[in-house]
């Protein structure tokens, strides 16, 4: 069986050629392809994890946002709540300090009109004092001998003057 | 990407273009083909056995071959080196002494000389027959393309290959993931280029044997010697790299004392038929692929002679089961290269497992 037989030439030939072509391949062919899908893989893995990383990283800047937004918000409303209060203090203070100073004035208005009031009836009386002095005096004069009429007239005017004084 | 593809295309045709001046036309008197008749058996038996040169069709009666270079060492001493096709050249188809022994010579077909008691014998013979011509080439073009895979995953590093390469890629890690590393487990990458190298190496001589136009066609795989060194080199790397369970599995095994007298002839014996069991398996499906595509090929010459409507249907009949036979090969091509990687794999797993399983005879049952 010829087939069967292994051509020593052939054997050579192959010897030769497998040797030739797997050091070849094993040096320069194989693994450099089979390190570089391992290196894409690993590259690729962790390009996946960084992006991951990332999302989560977002994520977190995202619930920060929102809670920094939230805390705004209810600063805000404080703020606003703190201003009306502030506004409305400032206005009932106004009110007050203005009330205050009117009544104030009112007061020194009253007591000027008083103590004017009081001046002017000291000024009256004296006046009336005096007129009546010097109507006494003419009465007086011309009548003072006149008798017990003149006197009781004078009496009488004496009683309601010092009535309506007190 | 597609450029690399292109230079690639360029180089493999300028080698072509290159050969073409060596085709020569030679009218000399038809070997397997009678006319009207076909040997059926010389035509596949030509085929699957070797050849110094390279038949490529016969052309009313002139062979058109690829004559290929024959290099000898005479009985002299000397060497000698010159084309298949000087036997061609003079008329009683001797050369320099040497002539190709006729049919029934125990040397047929190879080349002979005669010595002192004029005895045919061999030269040492070297010449790059059909099947070493094949060998060789596919051997480059499996280089080429291996490296140029190799260089554009260097150039394009943590980018994704597109096309062939991208295929290439693809397969290289599949065989890579799920046959090697799968059989072995850890430490696989030690022996990973030699398995990637056989695998390869087996499927493109198996693929360019199913082309059937030059420089295709050469049933390389399905040669003995091709397959013998394959065996050869993974029975090597086994028993090299063994651990000390593996001898000990062997020489020792784990059975009652006096099974043992039995089972060591038998795991020594063992040792040799796994690579012979690697080395027929490829060689005889390869083989036989070969030969059932052409003798359903030669179906249509055969039955030229019974007329013309068996002529027809036998022909439609023969071009179908040749596709199917085609396509099958084609799976064959394929299974043949990744079961024996798988079994050198598994082989080499074996003898390197820090631990010997005791799945050794499972194995050998599958095979």
């Amino acid at each position: 069986m010829g087939l069967l037989q292994p051509e020593s030439g052939l054997l050579f030939w192959m010897l030769l050629s497998f040797v030739v072509v797997f050091i070849v391949l094993a040096k320069f062919g194989f693994p450099v392809i089979t390190k570089m899908v391992n290196d894409r893989k690993q590259f690729i893995d962790k390009s996946l994890q960084a992006a991951d990383e990332a999302n989560a990283q977002l994520a977190g800047i995202k619930a920060n946002s929102e809670a920094l937004l939230a805390q705004a918000r209810e600063d805000q409303v404080k703020i606003l709540k703190e201003a009306s209060e502030t506004r409305e203090r400032i206005i009932k203070e106004a009110k007050e300090e203005a009330q205050a100073v009117a009544k104030k004035q009112l007061d020194e208005v009253r007591l000027q009109i008083e103590a004017e009031k009081n001046a002017a009836i000291q000024e009256a009386r004296r006046e009336i004092a005096s007129l009546s002095i010097g109507i006494a005096e003419r009465i007086i004069r011309k009548n003072l001998e006149k008798g017990p009429e003149q006197m009781e007239l004078i009496d009488r005017l004496l009683d309601e003057i010092s009535a309506s004084k007190s | 990407m597609i450029s690399l593809i292109n230079r690639t295309k360029k180089r493999i045709a300028i080698l072509l273009i290159a050969m073409i001046p060596i085709l020569s036309l030679s009218a000399n008197e038809p070997t397997a083909i009678q006319e009207g008749e076909m040997d059926v058996k010389n035509v596949v038996f030509g085929h699957i056995g070797d050849s110094y040169e390279w038949h490529i069709t016969t052309w009313g009666k002139t062979h058109v071959t690829v004559p290929l270079p024959v290099i000898l060492r005479g009985n002299d001493g000397r060497w000698h080196c010159f084309l298949s096709s000087a036997f061609h050249h003079s008329p009683d188809g001797v050369y320099d002494s040497f002539y190709i022994a006729s049919g029934n010579s125990p040397y047929a077909g190879k080349i002979v000389e005669k010595n002192a008691s004029d005895e045919e014998v061999r030269p040492l013979d070297l010449s790059l027959t059909k099947t070493a011509f094949a060998l060789l080439f596919n051997s480059i073009l499996l280089c080429i393309i291996i490296l140029s895979v190799a260089h554009w995953s260097k150039k394009n590093k943590n980018k994704a290959p597109k096309g062939f390469v991208g295929f290439m890629e693809m397969f290289i890690m599949d065989i890579n993931d799920n046959v090697i590393k799968a059989s072995i487990g850890k430490g696989y990458e030690r022996y990973a280029p030699y398995l990637l190298t056989v695998f390869f190496f087996i499927f493109i001589n198996n693929i360019m044997g199913l082309i059937p136009i030059f420089p295709g066609g050469a049933n390389v795989t399905g040669n003995i010697a091709i397959t013998l060194f394959l065996a050869c080199c993974t029975f090597i790397v086994t028993n090299l790299n063994g651990k000390k369970e593996y001898w000990k599995e062997i020489f020792w095994p784990e059975v009652p004392l006096l099974l043992k007298p039995i089972m060591i002839p038998i795991e020594i014996v063992g040792i040799f038929t796994k690579p012979f069991a690697l080395m027929i398996r490829l060689f005889a499906n390869i083989m036989a692929g070969h030969s059932v595509i052409l003798s359903l090929v030669c179906l249509v010459f055969i039955t030229a002679s019974m007329g013309p409507a068996m002529n027809g249907s036998m022909t439609v009949v023969s071009v179908l089961f040749g596709i199917f036979m085609n396509c099958l090969e084609l799976l064959v091509a394929y299974i043949q290269a990744y079961v024996f990687t798988m079994l050198s794999a598994v082989f080499i797993g074996l003898s390197t497992a820090e631990h010997a399983e005791h799945s050794v005879g499972e194995v050998k049952e599958s095979i």
